[in-house]
């Protein structure tokens, strides 16, 4: 495992999601409603988006641009014109810091 | 999807005219809802579908225009709809089912049969009255833009709208310095409120740029290596080039010919048929009834085009329903964006909502205190999010508080729950 600090817990806020970027690769960090973390590459497998202008809302980031919508705990896609998961990384948080482990 | 059992058994052919995004994204539609028959698609521009909205945005600002297109050809080879680029439509004869195309680069003119025909025919900018200046539509256009586009060096811009100021902040962002005249007494005047238009407008200013409204062009004559440009105002400016944003026509010449009813664009109804009940209509070129406001409206938008894609795709197989999206627009002006959801000027009230963050949201509601028409200018994040948040609320077509809408320490988001729980 290799953990980066990508974050603070407070730099994002309940249902929502922000970019950050990990060597010049952007990652999409979410926070659901019960103040759960998650992260997945920053952008839409539809068309390259950047995911953290999305709405997240009951669980869903939903693609600022087509509204393709994924399931933020597992990056499922959840129809169209979204086909393709969006690939996802395990987030730990320690002392109020959010990590992420790009493998 | 559906199964091809349930599809009309007597449409095997569908004629798509117009290849841009409208066109080629209803005949993937029809592939992805269970269409087994030809598509042919027919586009004048000789590329595939590639998006617009790039090409008076970040297009002006790298050095070079790469064009992002939707669909791969192969995409489009897989999903076996027979590509016609590069040639018009002349002809649609509807007592015999065809269209009749001109002679293009791959071959001669052509006869095509079809069961049903769509017309994602756009729009074309509309021109001024006078010769040297640039307009934008095609990537055609964007090149030649470009090439007018330096580090130094005078821009006149005629229009103030999205695409006038997405080409002055482009412009500006390359280092020239840029005068925008507008006709009407303020920028953005058809489609964002007057709030939200003198923040775009103060934003322009900070950035230099001379924006003139109540003024227009009224002669330009060659000096020099330059444009002398005589404005109504009798003012005169030396410039390097011109170019204008002035608002599109629908492109219906091929409709009307054909006997279909055009007024300010093929007229549908809801489902997107045209007078003639094989034919549909989608996209700039189309005047729709719109399902909140009751009026009829033609939109000259990337998700609209996409929008009634879909729909127009649905209508042909028999699958229609009403189109009922909400419209939505977008334009990026330095590192701001400005984003419109709803129908301007369809609200009987508004309320201003102000930002920690400097977001300016205009809401809109009707006589019922519902929302009709949103829109905001800041921060590409927050503004993509309200407006979407906004987007649902005009769908959910509740009552709301304009208490709470008005207090920025209310998320909308928590509005929305509350309004569709």
């Amino acid at each position: 495992m290799s953990w980066t600090r990508v974050c603070e817990i407070d730099d994002v806020e309940e249902e929502d999601v922000i970019g950050v970027s990990v060597d010049g690769q952007d990652i999409a960090v979410y926070r659901d409603e019960d103040g759960g973390f998650h992260a997945s590459e920053g952008h839409c497998t539809h068309e390259r988006m950047l995911l953290c202008e999305g709405l997240v809302m009951d669980g869903i980031i939903e693609c600022p641009k087509h509204n393709g919508r994924f399931r933020i705990t597992d990056g499922k896609a959840m129809g169209a014109p979204v086909t393709v998961d969006l690939r996802t990384y395990p987030v730990k948080v320690e002392d109020g810091e959010v990590h992420v482990d790009l493998g | 999807m559906s199964t091809s059992a349930d599809l009309p058994p007597d449409v095997r052919r569908i004629v798509v005219v117009g290849a841009g995004e409208c066109g080629t994204h209803a005949a993937m539609a029809l592939r992805d809802k269970g269409f087994a028959g030809e598509i042919t698609l027919i586009g004048r521009e000789s590329v595939h579908a590639y998006e617009r909205p790039p090409l008076s945005k970040g297009a002006l600002a790298v050095d070079e225009l790469a064009l992002v297109h939707p669909w791969t050809p192969e995409q489009l080879e897989q999903a076996r709809i027979a590509l016609r680029l590069g040639v018009e439509v002349t002809d649609i004869d509807l007592t015999a089912g065809t269209v009749t195309t001109s002679t293009g680069p791959q071959g001669a003119g052509e006869v095509v049969p079809w069961d049903r025909l769509l017309l994602a025919l756009g729009s074309d900018p509309r021109r001024l009255e006078i010769d040297e200046v640039t307009y934008l539509r095609t990537h055609e256009d964007a090149e030649a833009l470009r090439a007018l586009l330096r580090s130094q060096g005078h821009l006149l811009v005629v229009g103030a709208g999205f695409i006038g100021l997405e080409i002055a902040a482009g412009a500006r962002e390359r280092g020239m310095d840029v005068t925008v005249v507008e006709a009407g007494p303020r920028a953005l005047g058809r489609i964002v409120p007057e709030e939200v238009a003198a923040q775009v407008s103060a934003l322009h200013d900070a950035h230099g740029v001379s924006l003139r409204v109540t003024t227009t062009v009224a002669g330009l004559r060659r000096d020099g290596d330059g444009l002398r440009a005589t404005l109504s105002d009798g003012d005169e400016l030396v410039v390097d080039a011109v170019v204008a944003g002035i608002g599109a026509t629908p492109t219906t010449a091929l409709a009307e010919a054909a006997g279909l009813v055009v007024d300010d664009g093929i007229v549908v109804d809801a489902a997107l048929r045209t007078s003639d009940p094989r034919v549909f209509a989608a996209g700039d070129c189309a005047s729709f009834p719109d399902a909140r406001s009751g009026g009829r409206v033609r939109l000259e938008s990337w998700r609209n085009a996409h929008d009634q894609a879909e729909t127009a795709a649905a209508s042909m197989l028999g699958q229609g329903k009403a189109h009922v999206a909400v419209p939505w627009f977008w334009s990026d002006q330095y590192d701001q964006m400005l984003s419109v959801a709803g129908l301007p000027g369809t609200g009987e009230r508004s309320v201003l909502r102000h930002r920690d963050d400097g977001v300016l949201l205009h809401l809109g509601l009707d006589a019922q205190d519902r929302l009709v028409h949103a829109a905001a200018v800041g921060s590409g994040a927050s503004v993509a999010k309200d407006i979407r948040v906004a987007e649902k609320l005009i769908a959910a077509a509740v009552p709301l508080d304009p208490t709470q809408l008005m207090d920025p320490g209310v998320p909308l988001r928590s509005i929305l729950k509350a309004a569709t729980a």
